[in-house]
């Protein structure tokens, strides 16, 4: 094989531990009761729509998208809202939520939930944002960006490529893996939906060679979509990427990919690129082909005491299912169990709850072990400079540290603070256990703070 | 299991099971060939010496931390304070009386690593302030070597001396070089040679050198900078006048270049933090070598040179910067 692709500055390689990723995805069933916080993306939260005693369908919308950056959110589940209150979410945020007693499972009528394959796209790209916007759909990679807003390009702006993000870098996580294998067909309609929408006429899928199934798989498919004459020769390419961690961070895969690099503070927009997940992109397939707005999504749920006693899963997931009921599914707390991560471990959250629940950008639980759960001693910074050689942004993560804890915000915001992209590489690598990447999120605070004052000559 | 029982703390959730100790006794480990190395030809004496200073460095380190500092915790078992006493007893002659190395190796924790906080905080390589301590304290017993193969299991190797490859060359005068008896370049690499622990064998170093390398603790291009350095400025000078200047090979292969290649300038704590910051480091060392060597007062120049170089490093570290992505300038440092 060729020398394969990745990016060039920093990165660490590190074993995947990929233990689910043989395992089907599997129908959970809604569980008795739901509650879905009407915030679950980056931006503004939605306007209420339902009250207290209403009755709801799989699809009903329960709040609507308030102001440019903000989505729908729709009932995950049939039944009736048994209240809206306030609730601590995986972030560790208090929330606005729709609880819902589950009765049932009825959709909404004009929602295709047969699995027949719908190829033929909307011609009008109006007609693709908007059907994207009205079911709620935004990155669920993790980011939760709302992708209408993502898609509407800007004008005067111009977008040469789509990249679809099947990188999965982060260690444990196979929903995207398991996505890619069982739903190969509606991914590549996804990612044409979204090629019409941006108006760009190639598409990348980037895939990390752990994935082997999935590269040979979409190669597949696409080769004999070609020949079909469905989509033109060269539209829709698969890489497939070295094994790196962060390669599923946005500038990153940009990079490996098409070799562009999106300049510091500005957008992948600037190289002529905009990025979405494959999870993103089967949302759109279903969103936009069988109206079905986006109320569920594939979890792995995973941790090595819990695979090794039989447990760990692909689960289709309705939004707003406490962790206790996904954990259950598959298997079970175990009793070692001492830390639950929500995400990926270099970049997830660890929470405090088990009714907290999962939401659109939730793509993994991981059950970590008591005795990996709590952080060893920090020591002093020996200078062995790994912090600096594995930060794919080129900065010095152990000068940031130190800035911050001086308060030399200006310091470190001319030191590039902003363009740090909370991998946890620095963190992750570094021998005396510091907590690098906690002091420079700190430092991301102060120096957002600094400018927005700033902003307002106050200062 | 209940959930008041959690773990909550911030991302990242791993870490990579590289940790200082294991760095530090890898490093320890690196430095075993070059210990048989020292046994094999100089005899029992190495070791012992070896052992004086390993156990002078550990009981100065820990009574400062523990009496001075007042520290619950010291550091003695991250395998610091072993690297530091290792590498100052490679730097003497074998036969350097026992007490003399264990006040080197004392004078190289307490000053050259305690007095700024001990480790990650000294800007100055330890083992070499150790060294340098040693040089001017004890200038005749610092400068006797004896011969390999003298005296395998004697404690006294005062008895036959000889001078070492890099004291042959330094006072030849213009032309000289033909009419003297050098040591084959197959001796100067395996070892057998006089001179310190360490600056016998350049095979046992590499090995050591190459197995850091290897276990991703010293980036390649470090040493081999160190050595482009030396090759550069002595083998101008060797191709201007070869009657007078050996050629660059003998100068790496000779002294204590190899040992300051592969275990000194690569020391992480006294050098600079990007890599081509480090790369910068190594060669001006390995140039400032060469020019000690050549045109200065002593034969070797390798320890004046990296102390030289370490003082510079937050100058190197303020003006050499990583790449940084989407964007390339200059920064600070603290």
């Amino acid at each position: 094989m060729a020398q394969l692709k990745t990016f060039s500055a920093g990165g660490v390689h590190r074993p995947d531990k990929k233990l689910t990723r043989k395992k089907a995805i599997q129908d959970l069933l809604p569980p008795v009761q739901v509650t879905i916080p009407i915030r679950q993306h980056i931006g503004k939260a939605g306007t209420l729509l339902v009250e207290r005693g209403a009755d709801v369908l799989v699809g009903t919308p329960i709040a609507a998208a308030d102001g440019f950056i903000s989505a729908a959110v729709h009932s995950s589940v049939s039944g009736t809202v048994k209240k809206i209150d306030a609730i601590v979410d995986a972030q560790g945020f208090r929330r606005t939520a729709v609880v819902i007693a589950v009765s049932g499972d009825t959709w909404e009528e004009h929602i295709d939930t047969s699995n027949a394959l719908i190829e033929d796209i909307p011609p009008d790209r109006s007609v693709i944002l908007s059907k994207i916007s009205a079911a709620g759909i935004v990155g669920a990679g993790g980011a939760t960006f709302p992708t209408a807003v993502k898609f509407s390009i800007p004008e005067g702006r111009s977008v040469d490529t789509l990249i679809i993000n099947g990188v999965e870098c982060e260690p444990y996580l196979t929903a995207d893996h398991r996505l890619m294998l069982e739903h190969a067909d509606e991914l590549i309609v996804g990612t044409r939906l979204l090629m019409h929408a941006a108006g760009v006429g190639r598409a990348i899928i980037g895939i990390e060679v752990n994935k082997e199934d999935a590269i040979a798989l979409l190669e597949e498919r696409i080769r004999e979509k070609t020949r079909d004459g469905k989509i033109p020769e060269g539209f829709i390419s698969v890489v497939p990427l070295k094994e790196r961690y962060p390669q599923g961070g946005e500038k990153q895969l940009i990079e490996a990919t098409t070799g562009r690099e999106v300049p510091s503070g500005r957008l992948p927009l600037d190289v002529h690129c905009i990025v979405s997940n494959v999870s993103t992109a089967f949302a759109v397939y279903q969103g936009v082909q069988k109206n079905r707005p986006f109320v569920d999504r594939i979890v792995t749920v995973t941790g090595e005491q819990l695979v090794a006693s039989g447990g760990g899963a692909n689960l289709r997931v309705r939004f707003g299912t406490p962790l206790r009921e996904v954990i259950e599914a598959a298997g079970g707390v175990p009793e070692s169990t001492g830390k639950i991560i929500m995400g990926g471990p270099m970049t997830g959250r660890a929470v405090t709850s088990l009714e907290v629940p999962v939401t659109k950008g939730s793509g993994g639980v991981i059950l970590i072990d008591k005795n990996l759960a709590r952080r060893s001693a920090v020591g002093p910074c020996i200078r062995c400079s790994s912090c600096v050689g594995v930060c794919p942004m080129g900065l010095e993560p152990y000068l940031l540290e130190k800035l911050v804890q001086r308060g030399r915000f200006e310091d470190a915001e001319r030191e590039g603070i902003l363009d740090c992209i909370e991998c946890g590489s620095c963190s992750y690598v570094c021998p005396s256990n510091r907590a690098i990447l906690d002091w420079i999120r700190l430092g991301k605070v102060k120096v957002g703070e600094l400018r927005r004052e700033r902003m307002r000559g106050t200062r | 299991m209940s959930t008041a029982q959690l773990v909550v703390s911030l991302p990242p959730h791993e870490r990579s099971s590289i940790t200082v100790p294991r760095i530090m006794w890898s490093v320890a480990l690196a430095l075993l060939p070059t210990t048989i190395a020292g046994v094999i030809f100089y005899g029992i004496r190495p070791l012992i010496v070896t052992a004086v200073a390993v156990i002078a460095a550990v009981v100065v380190e820990h009574g400062i931390a523990r009496y001075m500092f007042k520290r619950e915790q010291t550091t003695i078992t991250d395998g610091s304070a072993v690297v530091t006493a290792m590498l100052l007893a490679f730097n003497v002659p074998a036969s350097l009386p026992l007490w003399q190395i264990a006040l080197g190796s004392a004078f190289a924790i307490a000053v050259g690593k305690m007095a700024f906080g001990g480790i990650g905080n000294n800007p100055f390589n330890p083992a070499l302030v150790g060294r340098a301590f040693l040089l001017l304290s004890f200038p005749v017993q610092m400068t006797t070597w004896p011969v390999p193969g003298a005296g395998r299991l004697s404690m006294d190797l005062s008895a036959v001396t000889g001078p070492t490859p890099l004291g042959i060359i330094k006072d030849v005068g213009p032309g000289g070089l033909e009419n003297i008896a050098l040591p084959s370049y197959f001796d100067l690499f395996i070892g057998n040679i006089g001179g310190c622990i360490g600056e016998a064998s350049a095979l046992a170093v590499i090995i050591g050198g190459l197995f850091l390398v290897w276990r991703g603790f010293v980036p390649l291009s470090v040493p081999v900078s160190y050595f482009a350095g030396l090759a550069v400025v002595t083998g101008a000078a060797w191709f201007v006048d070869p009657g007078t200047y050996m050629d660059p090979l003998y100068h790496i292969l000779a002294g204590g270049a190899m040992l300051a290649g592969w275990f000194m300038v690569t020391d992480m704590t006294s050098s600079p933090m990007a890599l081509r910051g480090r790369i910068i480091f190594a060669a001006a060392a390995g140039i400032i070598t060469a020019v000690i060597r050549l045109f200065g007062g002593f034969p070797e120049g390798a320890t004046y040179s990296i102390l030289i170089m370490n003082a510079l490093v937050p100058v190197i570290d303020r003006h050499v910067k990583p790449r940084r992505f989407g964007k390339g300038r200059k920064g600070l440092v603290v």
